[in-house]
């Protein structure tokens, strides 16, 4: 590895894989006769696998390798693979290969590694077989893990029935040497996540949590917190344990664990499951020292603080967990945002190296009798095993139309797809159907194929004779036949009727609309800026800036409002950002790529046309009604308290004593979540506070502290600088007064203490309320002019949680920052970045292309009733005059084409292309006799 | 079902700028979640990308979970 940003030259190493990749189809017929047996690290050790495998049932490229385990590499015998292997795709020959490329940047998402608690005792992890890590219960519950779905326990292979799980193993803790101080983020809310699944799997099953804090500080998480506890025969108990036995008979371990209310406990469980944490990934120190990146004192890849995709060295990006502990959305959020910084990198090059590809014209065959040919493939074993394949090829060929058959090993092989064109070509067929699997992996690939022949990919039609015969009837072979037979005619009886369609090719405007100036919009606009495009940046307040501008420090101790000042300043600089201030958004409409919005300022109306848009408005904090908020004016919230911190207040810095309540406003009936940046807010102004006044008693009062990943470090800072933390629980919240104390006049603050089981009375000068992060004022009205979602919370919903994290299920509107849900600073940033990212995959084409499988309503039965208008979700119907009156129309390019309106129509004038009445009726009549019909 | 699955076949983008010769823009190191989103963006937004892993397929940790919270959604 050397070089510099823009021009690194890496020396990159290739494993041989002792397995052809262009020959190989992945049958697995090598696999199941070659001899060598090994525990297979994909499924945990805990299933075996052989010396050549899969490396998983989905793994992309979905074929074989030969691992160490092999008897040839080892001893130079056996060679069975080679032998058995059809396609002659083995090749012993291969040896590791270097291969030098060139780059412009460097993203590295070696993501982590599970904590191992076999490096440890206390745990009993590898002394009793019953104790198991949360990665292998994972494997257990899958479908495709070892025992294909069964949850067993290791000792004698029987459904547990009683099982626990010890959260925070390796995580949260100083010692012993190898545990983590860091909370790793995500445990609590998988283990909830195992506890529904292993509910699901044995409704009858006992689930036990032993837990310290909750951590469900993600969007959606409190709800999912809820339903896992709520379940019967879950509970969840806030305590310390140890793995204290193993039944020698039962093999059963017995957990000893203290609670408030009943001492110390002990129990005894079927199957232990230990919440393990996330460490770095293995290899960490050696890649850090190959690419010349520093690490943090953790072993994740040291970051700017407010830029977590940035490493120390230029040109070198992150994503994913190589920052920290993050979930999948952080993940997916941080790749696209350090995408984003390597598009601004590297724009000048954008599309030099990527081509077009070229397919040949389209033939028109609409006039010609249709010339369908039929290709059976065998999928390995997959379908040739139950299914006779050469049979049902005989069988197509009798039907209407079919003017060639053929059988084929794998059809998706890049061989037999090029067979397939030449197929097409040789015999002059205008249709096709592939018989092998569902359409929904490969479809797509062989409309591709159809398109290489000339021929219009909505000629093509598949039938799915893998999982809805072979796979359901591997013991019934005739009847399996027989039922590929009939699901290859009604293929067929479909394929006739099909008709060419156009997709729908738009224009892409080049310039993004950026829905809020704070630090997630500006981030936003400026990475969008910085790839070429031009921004129009707008702000409903006369100033940028947003809920920042009343921040002053993060918890790491980073200057917020110089950071701000500096972010201001670049974007009016920015000879590509717009910025408009002080304006409302009255109107917006239009679709990806061609959006128009209308901005009204106090003097003049602005229409912007704009490609793609990003909702960045931030939210609000809450007002609290209760703790005496708005009557005493010692009682504050943390952002109050932040500046009067800043500001050196006397009354707040000089205070004897003072009281932060947590929780304020939500997780409660009205907010059913967590705002996930008080309890850090709360540990932040209690730090500073004491820095500043080290005499202060400064009580935290909490339900659950939820300070995640690396600032689990300032929580312990704070316990060990005295500031005192203690629970409540939401039945018996702190009731605060005002009071006359010892010395002076206070507010006098009470309530249960579960350690000590009674009541505590703490006279306070000062009350500072965590209020709740809500939805932003203008949140709904934004919600209905974008047609865009909200989560039952009022903040924006995103396309899916964690695969679409910043964009809406609307195409070319994205979101990010406070919006979106309650995060800190650094955050946002990610989160601005990855919108960023997302929106340049749009902008950078010149086109956007829409399906042609839409919906169409002929005007001559319409009766203009609305239902169709009313059933669809993407406003795609619309009514129009014609000479004969009102009629309803579909916008081509908003359409779905789901289909809902068709159901809806009373006269059947709406039908969706590709899937129209006559074909879908032809496929009905081609299943079931006229005769048949009438006798029903 | 298969939401991972999906991301890696839609890459079409993807395969066609892995043509050529050993010339890119941007290497991503690690095929996880992480990795393949970076990649797909990448090639969507007209850069060539080189996805490297040392496993013998791409999928990394979210390829061995059952399911994902807090959707209960697939994980494959």
């Amino acid at each position: 590895m050397e070089g510099e940003a823009g021009n690194f030259k890496v020396r990159l190493k290739r494993k041989p894989r002792y397995v052809l990749e262009d020959k190989c189809t992945g049958c697995t017929v090598c696999v199941e006769f070659c001899p060598v047996k090994f525990p297979d690290p994909f499924n945990q050790d805990i299933s075996q696998n052989k010396a050549i495998h899969i490396y998983y049932s989905q793994a992309i490229p979905l074929i074989t390798y030969i691992d160490e385990s092999c008897l040839y590499l080892k001893e130079k015998k056996c060679r069975i693979c080679e032998a058995v292997c059809q396609n002659d795709a083995i090749d012993f020959s291969q040896t590791e290969e270097f291969m030098d490329i060139k780059v412009g940047a460097v993203i590295l998402a070696p993501g982590f590694e599970p904590y191992d608690p076999g490096l440890r005792e206390d745990y009993g992890y590898e002394k009793y077989q019953n104790v198991i890590t949360s990665m292998d219960y994972e494997r257990l519950t899958d479908s495709t893990g070892p025992y294909e779905g069964q949850v067993l326990r290791p000792s004698d292979q029987q459904h547990p029935r009683n099982v626990a799980w010890i959260q925070c193993v390796g995580s949260r803790q100083v010692n012993p040497p190898g545990a983590n101080s860091y909370c790793s983020s995500v445990c609590c809310t998988y283990t909830q996540k195992q506890v529904i699944l292993a509910k699901e799997h044995d409704a009858e099953s006992e689930c036990t949590v032993f837990h310290n804090d909750i951590r469900s500080h993600g969007k959606d998480f409190e709800r999912y917190y809820q339903r896992a506890e709520n379940l019967p025969g879950v509970r969840f108990i806030r305590s310390y344990t140890s793995v204290e036995k193993e039944d020698p008979e039962t093999k059963n371990i017995t957990i000893k664990y203290a609670t408030n209310e009943g001492g110390v406990k002990e129990e005894e469980f079927d199957l232990v499951v230990l919440s393990v944490g996330l460490n770095p990934p293995t290899g960490n120190e050696s890649l850090a020292a190959k690419f010349g990146i520093e690490l943090n004192e953790h072993g994740f890849c040291k970051t700017d603080p407010l830029n977590p995709m940035q490493t120390s060295r230029p040109g070198f990006y992150i994503s994913g967990a190589f920052q920290g502990p993050v979930d999948i959305p952080e993940s997916v959020v941080t790749a696209s945002g350090a995408g984003s910084q390597c598009g601004a990198l590297l724009n000048y090059r954008r599309g030099d190296l990527s081509t077009d590809r070229v397919y040949p014209p389209e033939k028109d065959v609409s006039a010609e009798e249709p010339r369908i040919g039929v290709f059976v493939c065998h999928c390995g074993a997959n379908i040739g095993r139950v299914v006779d394949v050469p049979s049902a090829v005989e069988y197509a060929l009798t039907l209407p139309n079919v003017v060639y058959a053929q059988e084929q090993l794998f059809s998706c092989a890049t061989n037999s797809a090029e067979e397939i064109t030449e197929k097409i070509k040789e015999k002059n067929l205008n249709r096709v159907i592939v018989a092998a699997c569902s359409p929904r992996t490969l479809e797509m690939l062989f409309r591709d194929t159809l398109r290489e022949a000339g021929l219009n990919q909505y000629y093509y039609e598949m039938a799915n004779i893998r999982e809805h015969c072979s796979w359901v009837h591997p013991k019934e072979k005739e009847e399996a036949l027989l039922k590929s037979k009939d699901i290859i005619r009604m293929a067929a009886a479909r394929a006739r009727h099909l008709e060419p369609l156009m997709e729908i090719e738009l224009p892409v405007n080049k310039r993004a609309l950026v829905v809020g100036g704070g630090i997630a919009g500006m981030t936003c606009a400026l990475s969008i800026a910085a790839q070429g495009h031009e921004v129009c940046l707008v702000e409903k307040e006369q100033e940028l800036g947003g809920t920042a501008r009343q921040i002053y420090h993060t918890l790491e101790g980073l200057d917020v409002q110089d950071y701000l000042k500096d972010l201001i300043a670049k974007v009016y600089h920015h000879p590509s950002v717009r910025v408009y201030t002080g304006v409302q958004i009255t109107g917006n409409s239009g679709y990806i790529g061609n959006f128009v919005t209308t901005l009204q300022s106090k003097e003049t109306t602005t229409k912007i046309e704009h490609g793609a848009t990003v909702i960045a408005t931030g939210a609000d904090v809450y007002t609290p009604s209760e703790y005496l908020y708005g009557e005493d004016e010692r009682v504050l919230t943390q952002l109050e308290l932040e500046e009067k911190i800043a500001t050196d207040d006397p009354a707040v810095v000089d205070a004897e004593c003072l009281v932060m309540i947590q929780c304020v406003g939500c997780r409660n009936e009205d907010r059913d979540y967590c705002s996930r940046i008080c309890c850090n807010e709360s540990v932040k102004n209690a730090l500073e506070l004491k820095e500043k006044n080290p005499q202060m008693d400064i009580y935290v009062l909490f339900r659950d502290m939820r300070t995640y990943g690396y600032k689990e470090d300032y929580y312990r800072e704070a316990a060990e600088k005295d500031v005192k933390f203690i629970r409540y629980e939401p039945e018996h919240e702190p009731v605060i007064e005002a009071a006359e104390g010892e010395d002076r006049p206070v507010l006098r603050v009470t309530l249960p203490d579960y350690v000590l089981g009674k009541k505590l009375e703490i006279d306070a000068d000062i009350v500072s309320l965590a209020a709740a992060v809500v939805p932003s004022a203008g949140t709904k009205e934004l919600e209905s002019m974008f047609k865009i979602g909200l989560n039952p919370d009022g903040f924006f919903k995103e396309a899916h949680v964690k695969l679409r994290p910043v964009e809406f299920a609307t195409e070319g509107v994205y979101l990010c920052g406070l919006a979106h849900y309650p995060k800190l600073i650094s955050e946002s940033v990610s989160q601005a970045c990855g919108a960023a990212g997302r929106v340049l995959a749009l902008l950078s084409n010149d086109i956007v292309t829409a399906s042609g499988s839409i919906c169409e309503v002929d005007e001559s039965l319409c009766i203009m009733c609305g239902a169709c208008i009313e059933s669809c979700t993407y406003g795609a119907i619309e009514t129009h005059e014609t000479p004969q009156g009102k009629r309803a129309r579909v916008i081509p390019v908003l359409c779905k084409g789901d289909g809902l309106c068709n159901t809806k129509c009373p006269v059947g004038a709406i039908q969706l292309k590709h899937f129209t009445d006559q074909e879908l009726f032809s496929q009905i009549d081609a299943e079931v006799p006229e005769k048949a019909k009438t006798a029903v | 079902m298969d939401n991972g699955l999906k991301m890696a076949s839609s890459g079409k983008q993807l395969i066609k700028s892995m043509a050529g010769n050993n010339f890119g823009d941007v290497m991503v190191v690690g095929g996880g979640v992480s990795g393949i989103q970076a990649s797909l963006d990448l090639a969507s937004a007209g850069f060539k990308v080189y996805l490297v892993d040392e496993a013998p397929a791409i999928g990394g940790h979210m390829a061995q979970l059952d399911k994902t919270f807090p959707t209960n959604d697939c994980s494959m």
